[in-house]
């Protein structure tokens, strides 16, 4: 039934390489020629016109609007008589007297050396390594926030992080130990107070949310916030400003970050931040200044620093990573030549191109732009190169530049007081202080943040206690200084010394 | 022109004078130079401060009275001279 049997072996030969090499084939293509043409334009042109002002009527001449009209009250003119030899006499007397020159009072008890009032400190995060990446005085300046992050470390970090606000007021102040520690998803990049409501934080993140906090709620402290929506920033915010809003007392929270873009968010009332303009600046649509050259390419512009006028609501001013420094304008009305994301859902803002003007471009990042608070044309900038740049809004160049330290410079501030001073914070770890009228160009004070030579990132003035100024370093440390009378009080002509400046260098 | 407008007007030309304001028994500015916000605040103010000053001279003595009032800040110079009826204030900027 079983048998042996013997079958014959089969062979197949293999074939891939043969039908690996008969499926060649080949191909030709060819591009269409460029096609070039050249043309040119020729403004042919020109119209001038002038405009003049007609000069103020002198104000002596209008004693009250309608008292033309009005009978002399009774009695007025027997009492002007009595008393105009009395207030005449002592005009006189006054204009002659040198009774006050050179008296000042002292109202407060005078400080003559700078000295440190607080170490501020989170143990948590200085155990992590964090930094002290940005600060903000609240409204009252009684409460400091400070906002913890990275500043060297450039990658991608979902890395927790936190923000903490100290009361120096308040009684029994453990400089250790926080009032308020929110934690916060990504490292934090700015912070800003509510310039009227002291219990209102808005706060960037490196993940480019924006957050507005509110300290006075007991759960969930967290008022509004951008979430991961299509119009929000995808990249670093670096900076945050509360900025009036259309109706009187509102506030809208203006944003910047490396993505190019500039926002405007009102807070809505369902807990997120709804974006009410958006600004976007484009390499190709940067206006030409005499200075700037060619603006090569298309691209972003990376935006590192925000500064708003306090003279005139409708200017910010923009540095960006790439050293361009930019005169913007809220009213614009240029759409940004954007190709990308303009909508979400239809119902998006659409982006503008704000800037109006270029200043001459630095050779790295402008960290820090600050507008002086009593000349309407001054702004302070500073960067990679060490150098303060006083600036005119009305000219590309600078008028002057003071060299502060050897290495980046990333805080500049003035001083709230004094018109002729500011102060800076150096990657060498110092603030320097310096006054513009000394031509030896050389800080009127250095303050040591004895932080072993690591950077300071920040540095606010206290706006209600100008002698306060409060610093940020690498070590996660906050120290409030507190100045000496010299660089808190201003002196009879400074203001003028400042507008002499300002035309002295403009012309 | 009123006899009114031509004191203010002396007035006025002294040397650093800013302003001229005259009220009434109840800080209601009547006669300015300065502008009507400006007027308003240095009326009702100074009027309060010159009520107070009165009081204070009275309550020390009362046969006294009080007859000028001159205060002195770092800008300005500001004098009161008081009456029943009414206040003149002038501003002054004495180091012009």
């Amino acid at each position: 039934m079983f048998t042996d049997e013997t079958l014959e072996t089969v062979g197949t030969e293999s074939s891939w390489r043969k039908s690996n090499q008969s499926e060649h084939d080949s191909r030709g293509c060819q591009t269409v020629p460029l096609e070039t043409a050249e043309t040119g334009a020729q403004a042919v042109r020109s119209s001038e016109c002038g405009t003049q002002t007609e000069p103020e009527e002198p104000l002596t001449g209008q004693y009250l609007p309608d008292c033309g009209d009005l009978p002399d009250p009774p009695g007025l003119m027997d009492f002007l008589q009595r008393v105009e030899e009395t207030v005449v006499k002592e005009l006189v007397k006054n204009a002659r007297s040198h009774a006050f020159d050179g008296f000042q009072v002292n109202w407060e008890e005078r400080h003559d050396t700078v000295s440190c009032v607080h170490r501020l400190h989170h143990r948590d995060a200085q155990d992590r390594g964090l930094q002290a990446s940005c600060l903000s005085w609240s409204c009252t300046g009684s409460v400091i926030a400070c906002g913890f992050g990275r500043v060297d470390d450039g990658d991608w970090s979902t890395e927790r992080a936190f923000v903490c606000t100290w009361n120096l007021e308040r009684r029994g102040m453990d400089p250790g130990r926080p009032d308020l520690v929110i934690d916060t998803a990504s490292p934090v990049m700015c912070l800003a107070f509510h310039p009227s409501q002291p219990s209102r934080i808005a706060g960037g993140l490196y993940s480019g949310e924006v957050v507005v906090w509110d300290t006075s709620r007991s759960q969930d402290l967290i008022l509004a916030q951008t979430g991961m929506s299509e119009d929000a920033h995808r990249d670093p915010v670096y900076q945050v400003h509360w900025v009036p809003a259309g109706r009187r007392g509102e506030w809208a929270v203006l944003s910047g970050g490396s993505g190019g873009r500039v926002m405007l968010w009102s807070v809505g009332e369902d807990g997120r931040l709804a974006l009410s303009s958006g600004y976007a600046l484009l390499r190709q649509q940067l206006p030409h200044s005499g200075t700037l050259g060619k603006v090569r390419g298309s691209g972003c512009v990376g935006v590192t620093s925000l500064a708003l006028s306090p003279w005139d609501p409708d200017v910010f001013l923009v540095g960006s990573e790439g050293g361009l420094l930019l005169k913007c304008s809220f009213s614009a009305r240029t759409p940004a030549a954007t190709a990308t994301r303009v909508t979400s859902e239809g119902e998006g803002v659409a982006l503008l191109a704000p800037a109006r003007f270029s200043f001459s471009p630095r050779c790295g990042p402008v960290h820090t732009l600050h507008c002086s608070p009593f000349h309407r044309n001054l702004f302070l900038s500073a960067g990679t190169d060490g150098l303060a740049h006083l600036h005119s809004l009305l000219q590309p160049d600078p008028l002057l530049s003071l060299r502060v330290c050897d290495s980046y410079v990333f805080a500049v501030r003035w001083s709230p007081t004094r018109p002729l001073l500011f102060a800076a914070a150096t990657a060498q770890g110092t603030v320097q202080i310096f006054q513009l009228d000394q031509r030896s160009l050389r800080p009127v004070a250095a303050i040591d943040q004895a932080t072993g030579g690591r950077p300071t990132y920040c540095l606010e003035f206290n706006p209600q206690q100008p002698g306060l100024l409060a610093s940020g370093s690498a070590d996660g440390s906050v120290h409030v200084w507190r100045l000496s009378a010299e660089l808190t009080e201003q002196e009879p002509r400074e203001t003028a010394q400042l507008e002499q400046l300002a035309n002295e260098l403009a012309e | 022109m009123a006899e009114v407008e031509e004191t203010l007007k002396r007035i006025q030309t002294h040397k650093g004078v800013i302003g001229i304001i005259v009220a009434n028994a109840e800080g209601i500015p009547i006669r300015t130079t300065l502008d009507n916000s400006t007027t308003v605040q240095y009326a009702g103010l100074l009027h309060q401060l010159t009520m107070k000053a009165r009081g204070t001279v009275r309550d020390i003595d009362p046969q006294n009275d009080l007859t000028f009032l001159r205060i002195r800040s770092k800008k300005h110079e500001i004098m009161v001279a008081p009456e029943k009826e009414y206040l003149l204030i002038v501003v002054q900027n004495p180091s012009e």
